[in-house]
């Protein structure tokens, strides 16, 4: 109980402290560790397996992936603030979010849920694998070619129409053994 | 007044998804916006797996498979975004949202 | 030998003596804490010997002495250099600290400390003799790969945070070839983990433990999609651990030193330790996955104690990662990523393929199994006779002009 709510408190601090600074790569990071103290809530609920896939996942990859996308977006210069301003969208989003979470505190307060205090149900690797490949089969075929189709987009969306990189380095691999480079490489 | 542990559960991932749904209203930046979405995902999990801990059957595991497949279609979700966010920077050389109010290239 | 033996256990027994003097709700804390202490000092010690070794290595490959003369101060005791280490930690600890002006002060100390804390966390899983794994997880081969892909993170804080464009640049090389390798290193680890049946170390372990007419080991390595597995996972840990001829990140004739330029004084030493740690865990990965773990190579040889089999492994690997440093010169950024993305992977596809093959094919007997041997061999020689083929093809042979 207590490491949960410890784990609670860590997780939503670092949530909110990166959806409220203003450096972008700060914000990565800190929503980094909020994903890393999910993990930390899984391995608590005894789902050891998806806890370490969301350590894989989420602190491996996709935080790379974001850290990235903030470093190849950077403004040349500081952008002056457009309307609809700032402030205005800022309360809209803070009533809109305080009204949501009052609804879900409101339910999940007065609803009687069951307060059991069973042992942590323990679901072994292999029955996940058994459950994964016989009853969900369909199900992880399909997000096997989802991850292909989105690589591709993602690699399709991303990609530049410029020249090709590689382009000199074919040159290179193209020309008979033994003749010189056209441009450098030569000692006078 | 006591919560049990399955009421706590809840009441983080609520004040997660809220979070991220204050996250995705507010800010201009379209990163923070995606992180904003994959925050409300991730609550989403938190309540699939409390939900599996203290539910009625917990050794169906649908809850943990299910929270697998979202994790999978999250990271799916994460590259094809940010993929849009490096196009529409090209695009316009900045990456507000209000900014981006075309469609064609 | 049987595995209760006194040798066998005597770690642990060592560890239970020791706990024993504390109060019984004190013990298991203090049994875990135990257990890490060991792990760190053992490669703490480790790491420290490797500089040295690592050096008298090169110095031999490369016909001079290597270093010599530091040994017991005052006296003219020299040891071989062993006092080397020591001094080299003496310096560092005794060397200006310097982060630069605009650097990111936190992130700038967080980054070594975060690389070192996931380095040594790698430890946790990896089984290093029969009863001496430190934690026994049913996911312990990716809890493995989870803290060691949490070290990109690490690197990147690194180049960010000195507000270097430099040391920048040169993390987001390196991460292009952490991701990059990351690939082969997993998809080598898929068909261990397909034909064990479990994503547990020991498991995986124990599942070597048989003998071929008694006499020879069982291991992984010693079949078709073990040898290819192997050999494509040396190859992605010498990038993931940043060695030559994959020590781009930090070419230290080339670069300054990538994304460790702003750092100096003992985070550069503790990033060195981190690097090492890193490099003893993929090395004890591949011991645990294809070399049969701490079990012995000849079923009359099983009376050494299990550790013992498992440190000599982890060391003959080690020292074929030096060999390796020695001998091969630095591949170029677009090699580098082109062997990773147009070989390694596709090849570790071919070689899933293959391990579904022999488990397709585990209950054939007698002459069939032969056949099964070479069907596996062919399956694995032909792809990569053709993609090798395909991607030097007008590269070689190669001719090389001096200026005279």
């Amino acid at each position: 109980m207590m490491a949960l709510i410890l784990i609670a408190l860590v997780t939503l601090a670092s949530a909110a402290a990166a959806m409220l600074l203003r450096n972008l790569i700060h914000s990565a990071l800190l929503l980094t560790a909020s994903w890393a103290g999910l993990a930390a809530f899984y391995l608590w609920a005894g789902a050891e397996f998806v806890a370490f896939a969301q350590v894989l996942v989420y602190v491996g990859a996709i935080s790379m992936v974001v850290l990235f996308a903030v470093l190849l977006t950077r403004p040349p210069q500081p952008m002056p603030v457009t309307p609809p301003n700032t402030l205005g969208r800022a309360l809209v989003a803070l009533i809109t979010g305080g009204a949501v979470l009052g609804v879900f505190i409101g339910a999940i307060v007065s609803s009687p849920l069951p307060a059991t205090a069973a042992p942590a149900p323990t679901v072994s690797v292999k029955q996940l694998g058994l459950e994964l490949a016989g009853r969900h089969a369909g199900a992880l075929l399909i997000v096997g070619a989802l991850l292909t189709v989105a690589l591709l987009g993602a690699v399709v969306l991303a990609a530049t129409d410029r020249e090709p990189v590689g382009a000199s380095l074919d040159d290179v691999r193209g020309r008979p053994p033994g003749t010189p480079l056209q441009k450098s490489g030569d000692a006078p | 007044m006591s919560l049990s542990s399955l009421q706590l559960c809840l009441l983080f991932s609520s004040a997660l998804f809220c979070l991220g749904l204050m996250a995705a209203l507010s800010r201009s930046n379209t990163i923070l916006v995606l992180l904003g979405v994959e925050l409300m995902l991730n609550a989403a999990n938190v309540n699939f797996i409390a939900f599996w801990r203290y539910g009625p059957n917990p050794e169906a595991a649908t809850g943990v498979v299910f929270v697998l497949f979202a994790i999978a279609v999250a990271a799916a979700e994460a590259a094809v975004g940010l993929a849009l966010v490096i196009a529409i920077y090209r695009h316009q050389k900045n990456i507000r949202l209000q900014e981006a109010t075309r469609l064609k290239g | 030998m049987n595995a209760d033996s006194i040798l066998e256990r005597g770690p642990l027994l060592v560890r239970d003596w020791l706990v024993s003097f504390l109060p019984e709700p004190a013990r298991w804390l203090a049994g875990s804490l135990l257990a890490i202490t060991a792990v760190i000092v053992a490669f703490a010690s480790l790491f420290a010997l490797l500089t040295l070794i690592e050096r008298k290595v090169l110095a031999r490959v490369q016909n001079r002495p290597g270093p010599n003369r530091v040994g017991i101060p005052l006296t003219k005791i020299r040891l071989f250099g062993l006092g080397q280490p020591l001094a080299d930690g003496i310096k560092m600890l005794t060397k200006e600290d310097i982060v630069p002006r605009s650097a990111d002060r936190v992130l700038h100390f967080l980054a070594p400390v975060a690389l070192l804390a996931f380095a040594i966390l790698t430890f946790a899983v990896i089984p290093f003799g029969r009863h001496l794994v430190p934690v026994e997880l049913e996911a312990g081969v990716l809890y493995f790969f989870a803290a060691g892909a949490a070290t990109e993170l690490a690197v990147f804080m690194a180049g960010w945070a000195s507000r270097n464009k430099y040391s920048l640049l040169a993390a987001m090389r390196a991460l292009a070839q952490l991701i990059s390798y990351e690939l082969p290193l997993l998809l080598s680890v898929v068909p261990v983990v397909m034909l064990a049946g479990t994503l547990s170390t020991t498991g995986i372990v124990e599942r070597q433990g048989g003998w071929t007419f008694g006499l020879l080991p069982q291991w992984h390595v010693f079949t078709p999609w073990g040898a290819a597995g192997f050999a494509i996972f040396f190859v992605a840990a010498l990038a993931e651990s940043n060695r030559s001829p994959f020590d781009l990140p930090e070419a230290e004739s080339e670069l300054i030193a990538g994304h460790l330029t702003e750092y100096s004084g003992f985070k550069y030493a503790l990033f060195f330790m981190a690097e090492y740690f890193g490099m003893c865990a993929l090395c004890g990965m591949g011991v645990t996955l294809f070399l049969g773990g701490w079990q012995a190579p000849l079923s009359f040889l099983a009376f050494i104690p299990s550790y013992i089999w498992f440190g000599a492994k982890l060391m003959t690997l080690l020292l074929a990662f030096m060999w390796v440093r020695a001998t091969l010169p630095r591949l170029r950024i677009d090699q580098l990523t082109r062997l990773a993305w147009k070989f390694l992977v596709p090849l570790a596809l071919v070689n899933l393929g293959v391990a579904a093959f022999w488990s397709l094919s585990a209950d054939w007997t007698g002459a069939v199994r032969l056949t099964r041997w070479l069907i596996a061999a062919m399956l694995l020689a032909g792809p990569f006779v053709l993609l090798g083929r395909k991607l030097t093809a007008g590269l070689a042979p190669r001719i090389y002009r001096y200026a005279t």
